[in-house]
């Protein structure tokens, strides 16, 4: 057992699938010598050689259409989109290539590929390095998208994309980077099934649901909820696309109320989606309707404000008391 | 000197054989099989009348929008026969002809026309890629697939097509660059046909010639006559030899015209006159190659005659196979086929919804 932070337990993963696989290689901007502007590939090129771990130029679309050029010649590429804010120049080659390759050919050619992305605010960064715009990739069909909440988890869902047949969006909430260590197994560990959602803290009053980087914020606020005796049940999504929405119902079934977290902006957030899942499966348990803490809808703001912009645990914790009382 | 002009390797030639009379300077005209030279031109006789029944198809209803290689011919069939079939063809979506030299069978083409996804099923070792309709985005994935063999121990290369308005992209630019700096066997072949839809080839790019563009790269360029099948042919073998015995990558424009609309959706009187079109009918790929082989020896009128009804014939026949596998495919379920490698509990659960009338969305028993 080691105690790894996430930026480590990611670069385990990608080296034991590395070494695993031979077919896994590495692309993108930086990711070789300098081993990634956050550390997230280092050293791999000196273990792997720069045929595995790639620099390439500058070119996002470049990067991803070699991407699935490389997938489709029977390899699984994992190339890194530097910020996720950095992505929509390769959007297109997910959304029109990626995404539909396996259907346009009616199964003749699978495109493997786990694209990694740092998202999210927190780490005082520079415009267009903060924003969480999953909604861009889990409303694509064909595109499975993944967030980790920990360094465990991100070790054994990256394994587990890597492995899956299908295109994943591996979104890395990089405020988590160096939050937080974990023991994180020297052995191989079970890795995580895409598509299912955890139960990280059990509780009978209200569902939780939260991913990335405001877990551990809905954990706080769970903490603080139960020291005024509201015990939450937080649910841990992992997988934003496909939503193991019959977890999240299930829990709502037996709670009756629901609060849903992310830092993405409000308006058409995957909160609004979990809120109709709940409507389906839980609408005759419900007593209150399903808050939602999440970003405004605005642009995250320059620094000085983003921890004003992002739900907090008293934030949270504010709306669950809300629900409790509705 | 603090002064004087930047000296850099420019190799930009241009090529033409094969004249508008199928007069051709026969010093250049390249070795080549009779039998493949009468295959070649079956081929593109066979594209263009392809066309001309999949129109009326289209006029009629019973296929959807196409887009039709009338005029281009030349520079699809000269180029693509370069290539061995274990060499990769990435098309663009206006490559009938090319298609065709490769084996793609009209039933296939028919049954995409036709507005169903199982006319794009492609076997898991076929190394010609179905057509992609984003403009120029489809250049990359050629990079990547003979980038990918290369570290799987294989030495492949690939053919990739585009057209003189997908030169304006971002995705050519990141394609050639990569291809450059990675050393990929790519042979791209640029289709000048002088239009993007409406907008004309001077409204794309004032650089003098596309063949120039792979000068900034570092990749070798050459401008041919585009409805020239030699000269196409010519440069596309050296470009094969280079790609197979350098692994560099070369550019090819194919200076020609699309005699017809960009697709069936199109009306090209609204940006172009008819004197311009006959100019270029002048030019006809395909009349000056068949009296270039007439010349020869190579086909007579009657071979001709023969040969027409031969393709008649086929056409007639895939259309007919393809009308009888259309009646069977009216289910609302392959849409969520292949989506994933499984069908996910959700899409199960919609497809069993939509199956039995519902919307997919909706709760159990809702």
């Amino acid at each position: 057992m080691a105690e790894l932070t996430m930026v480590e337990a990611i670069n385990l993963a990608l080296a034991e699938e590395m070494r695993r696989d031979e077919r896994v290689v590495i692309l993108g901007e930086d990711v070789g010598v300098d081993g990634g502007i956050f550390r997230v590939t280092k050293d791999l090129i000196e273990e792997f050689g720069e045929e595995r771990v790639i620099d390439t130029p500058l070119a996002e679309s470049g990067i991803m259409g070699v991407s699935v050029g490389m997938a489709m010649r029977g390899l699984r590429p994992v190339p890194e989109m530097q910020f996720s804010g950095f992505s929509y120049l390769g959007f297109h080659q997910i959304e029109s290539h990626l995404s539909r390759m396996r259907w346009r050919t009616q199964g003749g050619r699978q495109v493997p590929v786990v694209v990694r992305m740092p998202y999210g605010a927190g780490v005082r960064a520079l415009e267009h390095h903060s924003e969480s715009r999953e909604v861009f990739y889990t409303h694509m069909p064909g595109i499975k998208l993944v967030v980790p909440s920990g360094p465990r988890a991100a070790r054994t869902l990256l394994v587990a994309a890597i492995r899956d047949p299908d295109p994943v969006v591996f979104f890395e909430p990089k405020a988590l980077y160096r939050a937080f260590r974990e023991e994180v197994s020297d052995e191989e560990d079970e890795p995580i099934t895409i598509g299912k959602a955890m139960i990280r803290r059990d509780g009978t009053d209200l569902t939780l649901v939260a991913y990335g980087a405001m877990l551990p914020r809905a954990m706080e606020a769970a903490k603080t909820l139960a020291d005024g005796g509201i015990e939450a049940e937080v649910i841990d999504l992992l997988t934003l696309s496909p939503l193991d929405h019959e977890a999240i119902a299930a829990s709502v079934r037996r709670t009756g109320r629901c609060v849903v977290v992310h830092e993405a902006p409000l308006s058409y957030g995957p909160g609004a989606e979990i809120a109709a899942r709940v409507m389906e499966g839980a609408f005759l348990k419900l007593q209150a309707p399903v808050m939602r803490v999440t970003g405004p809808d605005v642009n995250v703001p320059y620094f000085a404000r983003e921890q004003l912009y992002l739900p907090d645990a008293e934030r949270i914790a504010d709306a669950c008391r809300a629900t409790m009382n509705y | 000197m603090p002064r004087e002009p930047l000296q850099f390797e420019s190799r930009v030639e241009r090529l033409s054989i094969l004249d508008e009379d199928g007069k051709a300077d026969e010093e250049l005209v390249p070795e080549i099989p009779d039998d493949l030279l009468v295959r070649g031109y079956r081929t593109m006789v066979k594209a263009r009348r392809f066309d001309q029944r999949r129109l009326k198809l289209q006029r009629s209803g019973r296929i959807g929008t196409f887009a039709p290689v009338n005029g281009q011919e030349a520079a699809q069939v000269g180029t693509i026969s370069a290539l061995d079939e274990t060499d990769w063809f990435v098309p663009s979506y206006r490559e009938t002809a090319a298609h065709f030299w490769r084996g793609t069978d009209p039933k296939d083409i028919l049954l995409y026309d036709a507005g169903y996804n199982e006319g794009g099923a492609l076997a898991e070792d076929s190394r010609t890629l179905p057509l992609a309709v984003p403009v120029g985005t489809q250049m990359l994935h050629a990079v990547g697939i003979v980038h990918a063999a290369r570290l799987l121990g294989e030495e492949e290369i690939a053919m990739t097509y585009f057209g003189d308005g997908a030169t304006s992209q971002g995705d050519f630019h990141e394609a050639m660059n990569f291809a450059s700096v990675f050393d990929c066997p790519v042979v791209f072949v640029c289709q000048n046909n002088q239009y993007a839809i409406s907008v004309p080839r001077s409204r794309q790019t004032r650089s003098e010639t596309l063949a120039q563009k792979a000068i900034a790269y570092g990749v070798t360029g050459i401008q041919v006559d585009g409805n020239d099948i030699f000269a196409c042919h010519v440069a596309a073998r050296e470009a094969v030899d280079r790609a197979r015995n350098e692994s560099r990558p070369t550019l090819i424009e194919c200076v020609t015209y699309r005699l017809e609309m960009h697709t069936t959706a199109d009306d090209p009187s609204r940006y172009r006159d008819e004197e311009e079109v006959a100019k270029w009918r002048q030019r006809d790929p395909i009349e000056r190659f068949g009296k270039w082989l007439m010349a020869r020896g190579l086909v007579d009128d009657k071979g001709i005659e023969r040969m027409e009804e031969e393709i008649t014939d086929e056409i007639q026949a895939a259309w007919k196979a393809t009308e009888a596998r259309i009646e069977t495919l009216k289910d609302v379920g392959p849409m969520f086929d292949h989506v994933f490698a499984e069908l996910t509990p959700e899409l199960a659960r919609q497809r069993a919804r939509m199956q039995d009338g519902h919307s997919p969305g909706g709760w159990k028993d809702g």
